[in-house]
């Protein structure tokens, strides 16, 4: 008895595990498409051309750089690299990684549907605004410029 | 219109739609730079369909172990300091990219899942644990490790903020 009672909580956790995904499903398709096309529409070059100097608008291009970027963080530890190499601020670098993986707004219509547009719209504006504050306080820290 | 195509078809196939448009259009203008686009979307998809695996079987797990009030008293209104390192950890060991935990957290908030919680839990997904050799090596374990830290105190400020301004108060 308690066997078969077991089955069916199994079936019918099974059951609406593939609804919540099947749900989702083409949500998060329509975002792994709009990822691939900035992918390759976006030459990673891009990046370098943006930054120039500037102690008050570099980290704001770098959150604003990574908010629109998306993918593997990996990638922006790179290109966070290649930046560094070319002489861009570390509090630069350090915003554009930090906003890379917080901010998202490629994904921001995904994120609004199955959270609520609201939540999305203010966990994103919010995400910017930190992303830069911690990347003054990582830098102040660790004493870098 | 438009409000009632969305309706009849559903939100999430809309936005599939239009996705798959832009590809269309993409192809009737330059077509090799579609081919491109397509190779770069099957090489995400492989990546991330184990990760879909994972998310299907935390899923399952949740629906077959946690009913609505465990849920609420884990992870809703009153779950305390407790919730916090829920978020905090889960989010931080929690693999692949951030919308493949969408479905899992809407679920989760149907339940009783509080904003500032969602909000933390996503925002420790920048905590990568298995890349942070790669950005000790780029940057010194000095930036990795005042990052990390700071990543995780800015977290609850970031859900702090996002359920007030989500105005549900600070207990959600």
């Amino acid at each position: 008895m308690a066997k078969k009672r077991n089955g069916n909580a199994q079936k019918q956790a099974f059951f609406n595990a593939t609804r919540a995904l099947k749900k989702s499903l083409p949500i998060l398709m329509g975002v792994l498409m709009l990822l691939a096309l900035a992918d390759t529409l976006i030459p990673k070059q891009t990046y370098r051309l943006i930054f120039s100097g500037n102690w008050f608008f570099d980290p704001l291009m770098g959150a604003a750089l990574g908010s629109i970027s998306g993918g593997n963080p990996l990638t922006s530890y790179i290109i966070g690299g290649e930046l560094r190499q070319e002489g861009v601020s570390m509090l630069a670098i350090t915003a554009f990684i930090v906003s890379w993986v917080t901010v998202g707004i490629i994904q921001l219509p995904a994120e609004g549907l199955m959270l609520g547009k609201r939540f999305a719209i203010v966990r994103n504006a919010v995400s910017f605004c930190t992303s830069i504050v911690i990347a003054i306080f990582t830098v102040l820290t660790i004493g870098i410029k | 219109m438009i409000k009632k195509i969305i309706e009849k078809v559903g939100v999430g196939e809309a936005f599939l739609f239009l996705a798959v448009i832009g590809y269309v259009i993409l192809g009737i203008f330059d077509f090799a730079l579609l081919r491109d686009v397509l190779y770069v979307l099957i090489r995400l998809i492989v990546r991330i369909a184990p990760i879909l695996l994972i998310v299907f079987v935390v899923m399952f797990f949740t629906h077959l172990f946690f009913e609505g009030q465990r849920i609420v008293r884990l992870l809703g209104k009153g779950s305390g300091f407790r919730g916090w390192m829920v978020a905090i950890s889960g989010g931080i060991v929690s693999s692949g990219p951030i919308y493949m935990w969408y479905p899992l957290l809407s679920d989760l908030k149907e339940k009783g899942m509080k904003d500032s919680l969602i909000a933390t839990f996503l925002y420790n997904r920048a905590i990568k644990i298995p890349l942070l050799p790669m950005m000790v090596h780029y940057f010194g374990w000095d930036f990795t490790l005042a990052l990390s830290i700071y990543m995780v105190l800015f977290s609850v400020v970031n859900g702090v903020i996002v359920q007030r301004l989500t105005q549900r108060g600070p207990e959600g």
